[in-house]
């Protein structure tokens, strides 16, 4: 191919920081009009790859070329002017204002005379509506951001990406809150913009995706460029073999795990809410992985925070080895060795600025607790070391702050926080979400593991070949209502999505 | 070379506020010598002590993300409450006439419990109606001087400055264990024990841990299973707990008290913590960053008094060193994420 054939191009990048070689000679072209995938485990630079194309980084070494020009991009808004945009997994938009004025933020129409200056909301709403329909997005730029999906106000960013006619569009994650249906429509969307003559720089983990929706894939390893291929000769095997750079013989590991006698019995669970959980009940056994499948809006989260006591419930009962129990608060949970893995590491998990210590001791601090109020540090530091060492969280110390770890070791330590409660029961949210392949299987034999010794796992998660891989039992749920408790041995992708959808318009 | 730059930036950042202490000390003293002496460590110690106890008060809330607006208002009732009881028994405008010479401890124990009040009262508000921080030591802050000011116009005292404090009581500010320039004042050593004793919740109880942690994601603390409307309320209640200490000593330490006392202490408390590096976004904060943080104030306000600058000019120093000790935090919590 000549250089021509190339929108953007980015050559030889390297970066390091102190200790770190985070980009080594990397090397990434897109081709125009291009879905182009770049994957790599978290870690791998893609990040940092994409931080230099926006200015936020300056690379040590190497160049980049748009549209055969070399470019200095000094910080983001530079990128923005020279055609390049991003979409970001966690969206900022302003909420309490309404969509034209989040399309326009920074640059609205104005309209007056001379030194009278006011913004023009007629020709804003006029451009808003005409850059939707261009689109074919349907939302009411008059409608306020804080009532809109995420899915929405994705489309809304992509719509202000277009405004700002960018060549190139970077999608970090787009998919990680979305449901099945709102994919598809971002899939349009991303097809359509693909006719314009738009590239899209595509950065996701989901394999499947993947493969459906992108021409080319570079892969990214160690902060090291492995190889560009035409998406069509890929298969996920290769894709996380060139990955993690070995071959993956299993993407889940052997399961032995045999369930037994019934620990915790809910029955007829119903929130407050009248558009919340309602009526469910079910069985969970001891030894048991209970995976939760459904749809975002299915109110899986809900009643698994019910269960935890974080949220409060209108009827229904608990019952724990056959006695009745009230569980009204977190604390009340934990007594009943009950622990919940939060679906928001960042939000309802971490405690980013804490050392591991404090981030792994924080749920039990009563077993440290010696006379006169003091704590046991030295019996906290072990005990997370024992946990690091098991769990296999690569950190260089104990006392390392935690938001320095990848993502997976961050789940680490979060499941080793509970585990030091020693729970009967764990409700884990979305556990492997936003995690690399590698950490993923760890996770998976973790849980295994834990399966093995007699825990009983209820486990939320919205990728199919994780909950079939991973669960004895799969209840599906839809619009708040259980609707199958599905056997792994004959559950299939296409029976769980008809649960799924079972009341869905 | 690149890395040893990036390295020693870092180092600067981490201790920029040990080195602007010594820049400090070191302007003044070249300016006059006589400034580095005993006497002067020793004035500088006893300026901070009362000081030290308002900031790790102040320290305990802003680590937990929030702000505590009553400090001041809370010295200044419970130097009038103990100061009320502790006058000489032949002093002629005595508040209460007639009462007889109390034990020394009772009404030390009543302004400090009166301080707790206020601190639950401000936990309470903060955790029981979300209402924020500001907003309810704000209205505390209002509060606390109305009742104080009722109390101080009481006959027969109305309003007059509450004097006669019985020396075993002053004592307490002002006196020393030996003499000469090498004594240790009383309060320095008591402001040492409170640092030490929050040093120690801070770093090995349940409830610090607690702090960091509400201070640090306050969701996630609520899924840990941390009660965090107790925490907060315990919280609150000893940081007003040592501003009603605080307002005792200032009582001593000054041998009196108006229902003023106090006012605006809490602006230079917070003012010393964020300059000793606690952060205002919550969970960060260390008792030796809070005890520079005072230092260095009094050092200004002493230092710059000794060479005998305009003390108008001492309040743009000290502005512009609050100012750019947060804008150094914020550039460290920029350059880790």
């Amino acid at each position: 191919m000549t250089e021509s054939d190339f929108l953007l191009e980015m050559n030889h990048i390297s970066k390091e920081f102190p200790g770190v070689k985070a980009l080594d000679d990397v090397t990434l072209k897109v081709r125009p009009g291009t879905v182009h995938a770049l994957m790599g485990e978290n870690g791998a630079g893609k990040s940092t790859l994409m931080k230099c194309l926006f200015g936020i980084y300056k690379q040590d070494a190497g160049e980049i070329i748009l549209n055969g020009q070399k470019l200095e991009i000094h910080n983001s808004k530079d990128a923005l002017n020279y055609g390049i945009s991003m979409i970001h997994q966690e969206l900022h938009p302003v909420p309490h204002r309404d969509v034209m004025e989040n399309v326009w933020l920074g640059r609205f129409p104005m309209t007056g005379i001379g030194p009278f200056q006011f913004v023009d909301h007629k020709k804003m709403y006029a451009d808003t509506a005409a850059l939707f329909q261009q689109l074919e997005i349907d939302i009411d730029p008059n409608a306020l951001v804080k009532t809109l999906s995420v899915s929405k106000i994705q489309s809304i960013e992509i719509a202000k990406a277009v405004s700002f006619n960018s060549k190139i569009i970077v999608m970090d994650e787009p998919t990680s809150s979305l449901t099945g249906n709102e994919v598809e429509q971002l899939f349009k969307i991303i097809r359509d913009l693909r006719k314009r003559g738009v590239s899209i720089i595509y950065i996701s983990h989901k394999m499947e995706e993947i493969l459906q929706i992108s021409d080319d894939v570079t892969i990214m390893r160690d902060g090291k460029y492995i190889g560009t291929w035409d998406a069509s000769e890929l298969t996920t095997d290769l894709i996380i073999s060139k990955m993690v750079g070995r071959d993956l013989t299993q993407r889940f590991p052997e399961r032995s795990n045999v369930p037994g006698e019934v620990v915790l019995r809910v029955e007829n669970l119903t929130s407050p809410n009248p558009r919340s959980f309602k009526n469910i009940s079910f069985d969970l056994r001891k030894g048991e992985v209970l995976g939760i499948s459904g749809l975002v809006g299915a109110q899986r989260t809900e009643l698994i925070e019910a269960i935890f006591g974080l949220r409060s419930i209108a009827e229904g009962k608990f019952i724990l080895n056959g006695k009745e129990i009230k569980i009204k608060s977190p604390a009340d949970a934990k007594k009943f060795r009950i622990a919940l893995l939060t679906e928001e590491r960042r939000a309802t998990g971490i405690f980013p600025v804490l050392p591991i210590v404090e981030n792994t001791a924080i749920a039990d601090l009563n077993a440290y607790q010696t006379a006169y109020f003091l704590l046991d540090e030295k019996k906290m530091k072990e005990d997370t070391a024992k946990s690091v060492e098991k769990l296999r969280i690569k950190t260089p110390s104990v006392k390392e702050l935690i938001k320095n770890l990848s993502g997976g070791n961050q789940q680490k330590v979060l499941i080793g926080r509970w585990l030091l409660t020693d729970p009967d029961i764990l409700l884990l949210d979305e556990p492997t979400r936003g995690i690399d392949v590698g950490a993923k299987f760890e996770i998976y034999t973790i849980i295994t593991e834990l399966a093995k010794q007699g825990k009983s796992i209820i486990m939320i998660s919205s990728e199919m070949p994780e909950i079939l891989g991973m669960s004895d039992r799969i209840m599906v749920m839809c619009e708040g209502r259980l609707t199958g408790i599905l056997d792994q041995k004959n559950a299939t992708e296409r029976e769980i999505m008809r649960h799924a959808t079972l009341y869905l318009a | 070379m690149n890395f040893d730059t990036k390295k020693l930036n870092e180092f600067l950042l981490e201790y920029a506020i040990y080195g602007v202490l010594l820049v400090l000390i070191i302007a003044i003293a070249v300016y006059n010598s006589n400034f580095l002496s005993v006497n002067t460590l020793r004035d500088i110690l006893m300026q901070s002590s009362t000081r030290v106890i308002i900031a790790l008060g102040a320290g305990f809330v802003l680590i937990t993300a929030g702000v505590d607006l009553s400090a001041g208002r809370v010295v200044g009732l419970a130097a009038v409450i103990s100061g009320s009881m502790l006058q000489v028994a032949d002093y002629s405008r005595r508040f209460f006439p007639n009462l007889p010479d109390l034990p020394i401890w009772i009404p030390i124990v009543i302004a400090v419990l009166a301080g707790l009040i206020v601190g639950i009262l401000n936990g309470w508000i903060v955790a029981k109606f979300s209402v924020p921080p500001f907003i309810a030591t704000l209205g505390t802050y209002v509060m606390v001087y109305g009742v104080n000011s009722i109390y101080f116009d009481m006959k027969p005292n109305e309003s007059q400055p509450i004097g006669g404090l019985r020396p075993d009581f002053t004592v307490i500010g002002s006196g020393s264990i030996g003499s000469g320039p090498y004594s240790i004042p009383y309060i320095v050593l008591i402001a040492l024990i409170v640092a030490f004793v929050v040093w120690i919740i801070f770093n090995k109880t349940k409830l610090g841990k607690n702090m960091y942690a509400i201070g640090g994601n306050i969701n996630a603390a609520k899924v840990s299973g941390i009660n965090v409307g107790l925490n907060l309320v315990m919280i609150y209640a000893i940081a007003g707990a040592l501003y009603g200490f605080a307002g005792v000593l200032e009582a001593a330490r000054t041998g009196g008290a108006t229902n003023n006392y106090g006012n605006m202490y809490e602006l230079d408390a917070i003012a010393a913590c964020v300059v000793g590096g606690v952060s205002t976004t919550g969970g960060i904060g260390t008792v030796p960053g809070i005890l520079v943080g005072v230092v260095i104030f009094t050092v200004i306000n002493y230092g710059l008094t000794f060479v005998g600058m305009n003390p108008y000019w001492q309040l743009i120093i000290k502005g512009l060193i609050i100012v750019s000790a947060v804008a150094v935090d914020i550039r460290k919590y920029i350059s880790k994420t």
